[in-house]
Parts: structure tokens; C-alpha cells; sequence
């Protein structure tokens, strides 16, 4: 009983160490930038990195604590960043002030993106292992397909959609806001660091509360036995769905975010490819491991964009760089080492 | 356990000094594509030329446009800085994947390096990024070869080098009524592309105005681009004697082939993506016999500057060089044009040259290798006419 509250009590300590760091980080990051000490190159990745950070702890949720590898990832992006950007720009005239409407669009970027995980969800929860990979992948592949042909526009009478071709027909005043192919044009940056960061924490505070929570351990119980897990009386589906919906929604506002810091977004943004990297986030940083995945997602992003000297071979450094990584952080000196640092060792079982 | 964890060490160190060289290696020598570094040591001191810096896909499926496209513009930056002439330049061009998302961080690079004016990007997504941040950051920018409508739209220090879609596809329509070249169309187009989808929907438009039939109208889309059985089925079957392929041309390369294995032999219309097409490895240049296109560059034109030009081009990187690089050509030499006439300085700050180059091209006319007395309106839209050509034993012949 006592060493199971000493174990509670370093996950806890941990977690503030988490929230620590990211808030030092914001906070030296925004007195970098307002004295102008940083480069304009890492000031226009502060924001793509907090989605990119919100992405992983996100999959990390779904991956590391739940168990389950979710190739479609970015499809939940995707989602978010349409229907996002979709509600900013209806409520321009509604909603003058930025922040608040970014808020707000991040908020029906979330919700769309649960009700599409939760569409996902009863199907795909049903399966395990390497099925719901690909049920997952395929489902990152159809919501490419249909932003790619989806056209949204919007005027007095409100909104029109169309699917295949634009046949919309808005009146004069109208505008066509999701134009299939071209995706979404002219966007008004509102996305801000800010912004990122106060996602960020919002996302750490939701995840660590689901895990630290009595259906947080009934979702690793599930990760670690789901027989008996199921023996004992949890409801397997409910679990999974909310572990599930919860990593979805996430996804979706940092879609938002990330599709509002450029003026321009298209469906083929979100391809397997970001699934994957993203996967690569969560798994370098260590399953369960949300500070690793933080650290990870923002390493990761700057380290392609910090190796440009090398042009050309940059891809082919940047690969070496992750290969060597992940040999370093397999190293069984470095993990018992990293293990004597590291109060809380949730997630390491699966990581081997 | 300890040895294992430092020969892994021991072996990142080495890697990473390896790489390193490797990066050195590269700006050192010469010949092959990478002289950005090179480029920067020749050129004169700082602050005696300008800052020219542009993004492009130099990795990855669409690098044979974004090389094209710094090739082209490396030639006349050279050109120009051996004239030893009262302007100079300094050429940078970082690699964007063709990726909006990329192309904003190549372009913040650039912007640390203190470019003072844009080429902009090369593809027209990234190039609708960047120019969002080209015209906030008051850069001027002057893309060679983006040509969606969106890249230039509400931007007054964004131009193009190259037409805008919409009027590709008018411009199809026009030629291909005015010449009487088919009664019946039919198009096959890509549609999760911009540049596609952009030239399709006015080319329908001006056809129906024309009074054009189109009897087939059929896509495809990333993923699906090697078979194309179904849409050629579609246009035999309904008859189309003309062909109409807005697209690039390594899908076109397939539809051409394909169609020629089923005994299907229309006339083809293709636009200026199609440029390229006869230099293309594994492709047998008999099939695009008869292919008719519109493009504003024509690399075996006998004029004196295109012939310099495309020799110059066969001897660094052995091969023929497309319209991209043609364009970045030009717009090299429109920036030369425009310094000149405006009297500017490399010492100016890029808000300056900003206010001089908007100044300079919406009010001059400038003559290069992919149209004469071109002309920018205040949208940054560039006027010059397509030049219509027939493929005819494996070179482009003018069809007028």
C-alpha cells in the first residue's frame, strides 16, 4: 500500500515536471522573441511544433496507454483543420476578436473531430493488433479522398456542399471556402504561439487527468490483459472509445491550430506520411512517455530545418540521426540509466 | 555493455563527421546542381549584390520542376554577375518538398539570410504560402512558375513569370476552336491538383462559350495515375477525336502509351506541364508524335538567346532544359531589367526595393526567353502569348 502511494505520488511529480518544462520553455521562448534573440526560422516553427507536440501526446494517449497502433492519425488532423477553419472563417463577421474566435474553432474542430472517432471507433475498436492498423490507415486515406473532393462554400442562405465537382452555385456574395483540390485558400493567420502553448497545456492537463483517473487505469488494464481486464467486470469498449475519442478530439484542435498559422491547407497535407511521423514522435519519445513524446515532436521538427547545410543529404542525415537514436535510447546502459532518473516507469513494457 | 554503448558512440561521432564533410564536399565542388554556397563565395562582397532567394521542390516527386527551376536562374545569375555590371546577385535556393508547410520554413531561412527579393516558390501550394509571408514581411516576390489565380490574389508585391491556369485553359479552348482541331473533346484530368483542376474548369467554361462539344470528361488522382484503361475506354467510346490533357506529363506519358497500345489514336492537346515529355527517360519520344501543345518556351528555338541559353543548360546538367527553368531564367533577368531602370542599390532594405520593383513591373515591358514585350497588370498577372507547337520527329514545331 505504501509503495503503491509513493509510485502515485513520483507519476505526479513527474507529470508537474512536465508541466514545468513546457511552461519554462514558453516562457524563454516568449522573451526570446520579444527581444528578437531567435531566429525568424525557429519563430515560424513555434506554432507548427505545439501542434505537432498536442499530435503526439495525442497518440500517445492511443498508442502508449491504450496500446492500440493507430495509423490514421492525421485523418483526425484533417478533419480538425477543415471543419476548423471552416468555423473561423463563418464567424469572422460574429466573432471580430482573433483569439476568441480561434478558440472557438478549435472547439468545433475538436467536437468534429470526436464525432469522427467516435464513427471510427465502433468499428475499429472491435479489432486488435495489426487490423486496427489497418482499418486505422484506411480511414486516414478516405478523409484524404474526401476533403480532396469536397466543396464547401458559404453565403446569406448559409452553408452549400458539394461532392466531385463544384456545384455550389453560391450567390454573389458568397465564398467557396473548402474548394476540393486547392483545399482552403487565404486563410487568416490566427494561430499564435500563445495559443499553441495554452493547447499544449490543455492537452497535458486532459491526458494526465484520463490517465491518473480510475478509467485511466482501467484503459491500461485493458493495454496489459484485456482478458482480465474483461474477467473483472470493465466494459472494454467503453474504455477503448474513450481513450480513442479523446486522442481523436485532441488531434482535431491541433488541426485547427496548425492549418491556421498558414494561409493555405490542403487534404494531401494529411497523408499517411504525417501519420507516420507523428508515429515516430510517440515512438522515439517512449511509449507513454509524454514528456518524451513533447521533446520528441519538438526535436524532431526543428532537426530537418537545422540540417539544410547539408541539402541534398539532409533526408539521409536526418534518418541516420533517427536510426541512431533509436539505437541510443534501446542502449540497455542508457534505458538503466534513464530508469534510475525516471521515477515513474509507465509504458516501458511495451516500448521493449 | 558499456563497449556496445561506446562504439554506438563512437559511431554517431563518425557518421556525424562524415556527414559533415559530406556537406563540405558538396559547396566545394561545382558541376553538379548544388552551387548555392559556391555561388556565394564568387559573388561579390556583402553587401554589393542583391540578396535573390527563392523555394523550390529540389527533393523529392516534383524535384524536376524546382531544380529546373534554380538551374535556370543559377545560368543567369552567372551570366549576369560575369558581365561584371553595375547589378550583382547572389542566389539562394532552399529545398521546400513541395510543401506549403515546408516551404514557409525554407522561406523564414531566407529571410535570416537577409534576401532582399523573392522568386518566390516554384509549385503553386507552397508558393501560396509563401506569398502570404513574402507580402506581410513587404518582400517583393516574382514566381517563375506557381500559376494558381490564389498565389497572386490580394497580394500587390506577388507576380508571376509564368500564365495563370484559368488562362491556359481558355487559351486551349481558343486554339483549339479557332483552328478547328476537334469537333469533339474529351479530357482527362487529375483531380487533387490545382494546376489540373485550375485549367479544366475554365477550359469547360470557354468551350461551352465556344460552342466546343466535350463528350468525355473523366480524372484521375494521386495513387490512381498508372492505369488508365477506364478513361480512355470513356473518350473511344464516345467518340472524342481530341484529346485534352491538362496535366503533367508523367501521367500523360502513360495516357499516350496506353493509348497507342489499344489502337486508339486521337489528336492529343496537352498544356505547358506537358513540356518535358520528350526528354523523359524510358519514354519512347515516337508516341508523342502528332501531340500538339501550348507552351510559351521552346527549347529548340534558333533565336540567338534561346540557343545560349539551352546550350549552356545540355553542358552543365546534360540535359534539355524545360519551361521551369526558362522561366527562372527570365525572371532573373526581369529583376536585372527592373534594378536598372528603378537605379536601385544593393544596400537598400527589401521594403525599399518592394516599393521600386512594384513601381517597375506593373509600367515595363521586357523581352526573354519565354515571350516578347511581356507586361505585369497591377494584379501581377503577366501578359505574353502561348505559343502553339506540334511534336513532329521528335522535336517541337511551331503550329502557326
Amino acid at each position: 500500500m505504501a509503495n503503491k502511494l509513493n509510485t502515485l505520488n513520483k507519476t505526479n511529480r513527474w507529470n508537474y515536471i512536465t508541466y514545468l518544462l513546457v511552461i519554462i520553455a514558453y516562457v524563454i521562448l516568449q522573451v526570446m522573441s520579444s527581444t528578437g534573440s531567435i531566429s525568424s526560422s525557429l519563430k515560424g516553427m513555434l506554432v507548427p511544433i505545439c501542434a505537432y507536440v498536442v499530435m503526439a501526446v495525442s497518440l500517445n494517449l492511443t498508442v502508449g496507454v491504450l496500446g492500440e497502433l493507430s495509423l490514421g492519425h492525421a485523418g483526425f488532423m484533417s478533419v480538425g483543420a477543415f471543419t476548423g477553419v471552416t468555423a473561423a472563417v463563418s464567424l469572422q463577421n460574429l466573432i471580430p476578436f482573433a483569439p476568441l474566435r480561434l478558440a472557438v474553432s478549435m472547439v468545433v474542430a475538436a467536437l468534429f473531430a470526436a464525432l469522427a472517432g467516435f464513427l471510427i471507433g465502433i468499428p475499429v475498436l472491435r479489432l486488435k493488433g495489426d487490423y486496427l492498423a489497418i482499418v486505422t490507415l484506411a480511414f486516414g486515406e478516405i478523409i484524404k479522398s474526401i476533403f480532396n473532393n469536397l466543396y464547401v462554400g458559404l453565403d446569406e442562405s448559409g452553408f452549400h456542399f458539394s461532392l466531385l465537382s463544384d456545384t455550389t452555385d453560391l450567390s454573389e456574395n458568397g465564398t467557396l471556402i473548402i474548394g476540393g483540390p486547392m483545399g482552403i485558400g487565404s486563410i487568416q493567420k490566427i494561430s499564435t504561439f500563445t495559443a499553441g502553448f495554452i493547447l499544449v497545456m490543455i492537452t497535458l492537463v486532459v491526458v494526465f487527468h484520463l490517465v491518473n483517473s480510475r478509467a485511466g487505469r482501467a484503459i491500461m488494464a485493458i493495454r496489459d490483459n484485456r482478458i482480465a481486464a474483461e474477467s473483472v467486470g470493465l466494459n472494454i469498449t467503453k474504455y477503448k472509445m474513450m481513450a480513442f475519442v479523446t486522442s481523436a478530439a485532441l488531434a482535431g484542435s491541433a488541426g485547427a491550430l496548425f492549418a491556421m498559422n498558414y494561409s493555405t491547407i490542403v487534404a494531401n497535407k494529411f497523408d499517411f506520411n504525417t501519420s507516420i511521423l507523428v508515429l515516430v514522435f510517440v515512438v522515439l519519445g517512449g511509449l507513454g512517455n509524454m514528456l518524451g513524446s513533447i521533446i520528441a515532436a519538438a526535436a524532431l521538427t526543428i532537426l530537418p530545418e537545422a540540417l539544410r547545410e547539408f541539402s541534398d543529404y539532409r533526408m539521409l542525415v536526418y534518418a541516420i540521426v533517427l536510426i541512431l537514436v533509436m539505437l541510443a535510447t534501446n542502449n540497455p546502459t542508457l534505458k538503466s540509466f534513464l530508469a534510475r532518473l525516471k521515477p515513474g516507469k509507465r509504458g516501458e513494457k511495451e516500448a521493449a | 555493455m558499456k563497449k556496445k554503448f561506446l562504439s554506438l558512440m563512437l559511431a554517431m561521432t563518425m557518421v556525424l563527421g562524415l556527414a559533415a564533410c559530406g556537406g563540405q564536399e558538396e559547396s566545394t565542388g561545382d558541376t553538379s546542381g548544388e552551387t548555392a554556397d559556391n555561388t556565394a563565395s564568387e559573388a561579390p562582397a556583402e553587401g554589393t549584390a542583391f540578396k535573390l532567394g527563392g523555394t523550390g521542390p529540389l527533393t523529392g516527386g516534383a524535384a524536376i520542376y524546382g531544380n529546373a527551376a534554380y538551374r535556370g536562374a543559377q545560368i543567369a545569375v552567372d551570366e549576369i554577375n560575369a558581365e561584371g555590371g553595375a547589378i550583382q546577385f547572389d542566389l539562394r535556393y532552399e529545398d521546400d518538398q513541395h510543401d506549403a508547410e515546408k516551404a514557409v520554413n525554407a522561406y523564414n531561412i531566407l529571410k535570416d539570410w537577409g534576401m532582399q527579393i523573392s522568386l518566390g516558390s516554384v509549385t503553386s501550394k507552397p508558393c501560396e504560402a509563401t506569398a502570404a509571408e513574402t507580402y506581410a514581411d513587404r518582400i517583393f516576390a516574382l514566381t517563375p512558375s506557381a500559376s494558381s489565380t490564389a498565389t497572386t490574389e490580394g497580394k500587390d508585391n506577388m507576380f508571376q513569370m509564368c500564365f495563370m491556369d484559368p488562362n491556359q485553359g481558355s487559351a486551349s479552348a481558343l486554339y483549339i476552336s479557332e483552328k478547328g482541331l476537334g469537333s469533339k473533346i474529351a479530357i482527362i484530368w487529375k483531380n487533387d491538383d490545382v494546376y489540373s483542376k485550375g485549367i479544366h474548369d475554365t477550359f469547360v467554361d470557354e468551350a461551352a462559350a465556344l460552342g466546343l462539344e466535350i463528350v468525355s470528361d473523366t480524372t484521375f488522382a494521386d495513387g490512381n495515375d498508372t492505369d488508365f484503361s477506364v478513361q480512355l475506354t470513356d473518350a473511344q467510346n464516345n467518340g472524342a477525336d481530341l484529346v485534352f490533357l491538362p496535366m503533367y506529363y508523367q501521367p500523360a506519358s502513360l495516357i499516350l502509351s496506353q493509348a497507342s497500345a489499344k489502337g486508339y489514336a486521337p489528336k492529343w492537346f496537352g498544356v505547358d506541364g506537358m513540356d518535358g515529355i520528350l526528354t523523359m527517360e524510358g519514354f519512347d519520344p515516337a508516341l508523342a508524335e502528332g501531340v500538339m501543345l501550348l507552351t510559351p518556351f521552346n527549347a529548340d528555338a534558333t533565336d540567338d538567346k534561346t540557343v545560349a541559353f539551352v546550350t549552356e543548360y545540355q553542358e552543365r546538367y546534360g540535359e534539355t532544359p524545360n519551361q521551369f527553368a526558362a522561366d527562372a531564367y527570365d525572371c532573373v533577368y526581369a529583376y536585372k531589367q527592373a534594378l536598372e531602370a528603378a537605379g536601385a542599390t544593393p544596400d537598400m532594405s527589401a521594403e525599399e526595393l518592394c516599393e521600386l520593383m512594384i513601381q517597375q513591373f506593373t509600367s515595363m515591358t521586357f523581352n526573354g526567353l519565354t515571350g516578347e514585350n511581356m507586361t505585369w497588370d497591377a494584379t501581377g498577372a503577366v501578359s505574353k502569348s502561348p505559343k502553339g507547337m506540334v511534336i513532329e520527329n521528335g522535336a517541337y514545331v511551331g503550329l502557326d
